[in-house]
């Protein structure tokens, strides 16, 4: 996981980069050195925290979708493995394949047994390519449909977690059905008799996000993003020109706080200082205290009134004017 | 052929000369698949179907409608529901301007025309794209109007079919336009659990966003020839896989063979066979 690595730096962190290179030299100067420059090195460990803090109090919204898409950022199965206990990958959509672009299977959460289904992206070269980088094929959705209706034999509640540049554009993902796939996905979570728990832990990329985003709960870590379109391809788009990404990220609101104030978004989880990736420890406390509660919350609700709220909020979404007609 | 066709073919047929690529708007118009000259009166005769090819030219939401359903009876549904900008987006231009001069050029307050009426005497609350409305884009308007017209089929008991013509989301609604996908989904699930019909009629094109939801969950999913039906368009795909794309992907014939739809309609057809299937399945007595 990240903290075995070596941070990588965005370009808006570079300020950061340099000081934390700096601390790093002081601290191997000390090891073998007579003087005492533990003080040097507090202050400018404070001087550090001050800085990100201020970097990261202002993040604009393309520099917000950098950090979602941090390589070193938790991925689901890094969440898995430090929210849940008791994991069983399931595997396969039953028809074709499995899709390594979602995971998913059987686990408990503070000792209750859930399903958990999320987007996973890979780490290395190699990996990433094995996980086709989070963007899933027909299989890949239509074998968490399973695992949707299987939670619901056995009133299990569900808990999706969202990372994902988009469904995966490819000649035999059309054969297979793409859309289909995304679409029954829409529709069986819609009535799905069980409750649905979806957090945004990083790139919400379109309908290839929504899929696993029909939810009761949603709630978004402070820095992912969730957006019709990615930016770069809102801004090749609309501007013409992919270098307007920012201009376009800013403009198409993919931020939480943006997505909260619409309504969109319930609950936003804070990240550890600098992102997620900087202190997974602290970032899966809390979010696992997050669940937690919307689960305790969402499970006392009988679920004919799960479903009827489920509905009334998928019908609520939309901004239109309503005209007297002559 | 019309006996105008037939007076006048060395003429306009002329292989060569100026004036092949230029001819003029409104009279006559040229087939785009086996270029044609057609006399623009007989197109429209013709359901805007080339007589001699068969190509289906792309077509308004009310010309579709109007094509489709009974003259009696037919009012509309969800005209009250307009568009508004709810994130102040501006491009090029503001989406607010977009709005206003794509209702100027067009004719239409939005993207989706609901009306509900018959077909053959069947009843049915039917949804047509327009495409030239912003390329039929699904914004918080199709999602609104796709729901209260479903809404009304469940009130009078009747099938609901959607004729799909449109390239997806509507970027200029941000997250709005993605949860009209699961919005207009859901909607489906109260027309199922009334036992009532659903017939999605899938035209050039249908893409994204619109593909990706409702499109594809019709009991019955009906294509038009050669219409371009994907989740990703051609190019997107292209650029990502980076190789040719084999000959008649994403059209209607190609998702027919990979088992996607269940039959591929002629337009001049359509109202023909949506009768009898929705009357199959409403369990009316067969129309004639």
């Amino acid at each position: 996981m990240a903290k075995d690595m070596k941070t990588s730096f965005l370009e808006f962190e570079q300020p950061i980069a340099e000081l934390e290179g700096k601390i790093e030299e002081l601290r191997y100067v000390q090891d073998d050195s007579a003087l005492d420059i533990s003080e040097e090195i507090d202050r400018l460990q404070q001087k550090n925290q001050t800085l990100t803090k201020e970097i990261y109090s202002k993040l604009n919204a393309w520099q917000i979708s950098q950090v979602a898409r941090h390589p070193q950022r938790p991925y689901t199965l890094d969440y898995i493995q430090g929210m849940f206990t008791d994991f069983e990958e399931l595997h396969g959509d039953r028809a074709f394949a499995d899709d390594p672009a979602i995971v998913g299977g059987l686990a408990r959460f503070e000792g209750q047994p859930v399903v958990v289904i999320g987007h996973q992206k890979g780490r290395d070269v190699k990996e990433r390519q094995y996980r086709n980088f989070g963007m899933p094929r027909p299989e890949g959705y239509r074998k968490a449909l399973r695992l949707y209706r299987l939670a619901e034999k056995f009133g299990l509640p569900i808990i999706t977690l969202i990372d994902t540049p988009g469904a995966y554009p490819g000649i035999g993902a059309e054969e297979r059905g793409q859309s289909e796939a995304i679409a029954r996905n829409l529709f069986v979570m819609a009535e799905l008799k069980t409750p649905i728990i979806g957090v945004i832990i990083g790139e919400g990329g379109s309908g290839g996000a929504l899929a696993l985003g029909v939810v009761d709960h949603l709630m978004m870590l402070q820095y992912s993003t969730y957006s019709v379109i990615s930016p770069e391809g809102c801004a090749s788009i609309l501007w013409k020109s992919a270098d307007k990404a920012s201009v376009a990220a800013e403009t198409l609101g993919i931020t939480a706080t943006r997505l909260k104030t619409a309504g969109l978004v319930d609950r936003i989880v804070s990240e550890p200082m600098g992102g997620a990736h900087r202190n997974p420890e602290v970032m899966m406390q809390n979010l696992r205290r997050a669940i937690a509660e919307e689960l305790l919350r969402l499970q006392a609700v009988p679920v004919d009134q799960l479903l009827s709220i489920r509905y009334e909020r998928l019908m609520s979404y939309g901004e239109f004017k309503e005209v007297t007609l002559k | 052929m019309s006996w105008l066709q037939k007076l006048l073919p060395p003429k306009i047929n002329r292989p060569t000369g100026i004036n092949k690529k230029t001819v003029p708007e409104g009279l006559w118009s040229k087939c785009p698949s086996c270029e044609s000259v057609l006399y623009r009166t007989d197109l429209e005769k013709n359901a805007e179907v080339c007589p001699k090819c068969g190509y289906h030219n792309r077509i308004s939401a009310r010309a579709r409608l109007a094509m489709l359903l009974d003259e009696e009876g037919r009012s509309e549904i969800g005209a009250e529901v307009q568009p508004v900008d709810p994130l102040k987006f501006k491009d090029s231009k503001r989406y607010a301007d977009r709005i206003k001069s794509s209702q100027a050029d067009v004719g239409e307050t939005d993207s989706l025309i609901v009306l509900q009426g018959s077909i053959k005497a069947v009843p049915v609350v039917a949804a047509a794209f327009e495409f030239k409305f912003m390329g039929g884009s699904m914004g918080s308007v199709v999602g609104e109007r796709f729901v209260r017209g479903v809404n009304a089929a469940i009130e009078r008991r009747s099938a609901f079919v959607c004729i799909s013509a449109s390239g997806g989301a509507r970027m200029q609604e941000g997250l709005f336009s993605l949860m009209q996908m699961a919005k207009t989904s859901a909607a489906l699930t109260a027309l199922g659990r009334a036992g009532l019909p659903y017939i999605s009629v899938l035209t050039d094109p249908t893409m994204g966003g619109v593909s990706a939801s409702f499109a594809m969950l019709g009991d019955v999913i009906v294509a038009e020839p050669q219409a371009l039906i994907g989740f990703a368009g051609p190019r997107v795909i292209e650029q990502t896989v980076r190789e040719t794309l084999p000959e008649g992907f994403q059209r209607a014939e190609f998702l027919l063979e990979h088992g996607a739809v269940d039959i591929i309609v002629d337009r001049r057809e359509m109202r023909d066979k949506l009768a009898n299937l929705i009357s199959s399945m409403t369990k009316l007595p067969a129309v004639a």
